[in-house]
């Protein structure tokens, strides 16, 4: 199709006190439309209790040729996870 | 207990939802969009789920043994009860829209007073289903909205829906002896009383969409009675087929 709406990223929070998470992405016309949109793709099965969207060309991409440079330096340094800790069994969103 | 006359206005409501879902379920895979496609199942199944609950009430209330099933599959075209509005075909994106803007308007009307019905279980049924009537009629006046006040383009195909689907409104406000004793006992709803709110929202909406005002077209009525228009039967054929030719199958 040539004439495409502009593209949506589609936030959901699935409950209240979780933050907004990345589930995919709808076309539509402008803000409203996206909303229905994203309201009728994405929790048909109760997955939400609020949404976010966002235009997709507002989003500013890391580049994956640089991904050595920016991530790898983090691979050998295990000091900086927090493994020292327990988590108690009933925290589940750490 | 039989109560042939609720029997009947159950079903008068249990086939607007049902056919209509049937109707929408027509566009799946076929939709100007993959969303809207999903948006109209969505609708398409609400009102499917809302006719499984008032057919089975209806069944209930004959005492015949009937569930929703046999009473979805196993009536002809004569036997329905719905109106004429929800039988009309799809047509294109905007025919579909202004059809659903004035059958989930009233629809919605419909089901705000029947919440308030002295049978609990109708009261029930209404009071979920007039929260998604609710996203229903809003959806579809967004499209009208939309549409009417778009490109030339879209204007005439809106304002032909809207031309197309006019002379079916009245039918959707007529009290008849069987519904005005429902009313008396707390049962069904007056209709005639919703028209001045359906008529505010409807002009509303309309001139929004900078369309004109419904065509003052000489309404059909008849749905009520099982006088239904050529539509209904090309709907039920594919609808019926399965359990016309395999009786109680189930999977």
């Amino acid at each position: 199709m040539s004439q495409q709406w502009p593209l949506w990223e589609v936030f959901i929070r699935t409950k209240g006190g979780l933050s907004h998470r990345h589930v995919g992405s709808v076309h539509a016309a402008d803000p409203d439309m996206a909303i229905r949109h994203a309201r009728d793709t994405y929790t048909r099965r109760m997955e939400g209790v609020s949404l976010w969207v966002v235009p997709s060309a507002a989003i500013t991409a890391s580049d994956p040729a640089q991904a050595g440079p920016l991530f790898e330096p983090a691979a050998d340094k295990v000091y900086r996870h927090p493994t020292f800790y327990t988590v108690p069994d009933h925290i589940k969103h750490i | 207990m039989s109560d042939q006359a609720y029997f009947d206005y159950l079903l008068r409501l249990g086939d607007d939802s049902l056919v209509l879902g049937q109707r929408l379920g027509e566009w799946c895979g076929h939709a100007p969009t993959l969303e809207i496609d999903l948006s109209l199942a969505n609708v398409a199944l609400d009102l499917i789920g809302q006719a499984t609950y008032l057919l089975g009430h209806a069944g209930t209330v004959e005492g015949a043994g009937r569930d929703a099933d046999r009473l979805a599959f196993h009536r002809d075209a004569l036997d329905f009860r719905n109106c004429l509005l929800v039988e009309q075909p799809n047509g294109d994106f905007a025919q579909t829209m202004a059809r659903q803007f004035l059958f989930s308007t009233y629809q919605r009307l419909l089901f705000q007073e029947l919440a308030g019905s002295t049978d609990a279980d109708l009261a029930a049924i209404a009071a979920k289903a007039v929260k998604e009537v609710a996203y229903h009629a809003d959806l579809a006046a967004g499209w009208v909205v939309r549409l009417g006040d778009g490109t030339p383009e879209s204007h005439r195909r809106m304002a032909g829906g809207m031309e197309w689907m006019a002379r079916f409104v009245d039918e959707l406000f007529v009290m008849d002896a069987l519904e005005t004793g429902l009313h008396a006992r707390g049962l069904a709803v007056d209709r005639a009383g919703l028209r001045p709110a359906f008529d505010a929202t409807v002009a509303a909406t309309l001139a929004e969409a900078t369309l004109p005002p419904l065509p003052a077209h000489r309404p059909v009525t008849g749905g009520r009675k099982g006088h239904h228009t050529e539509h209904l039967g090309h709907l039920l054929a594919p609808m019926q087929h399965l359990q016309r030719t395999y009786p109680n199958a189930v999977w």
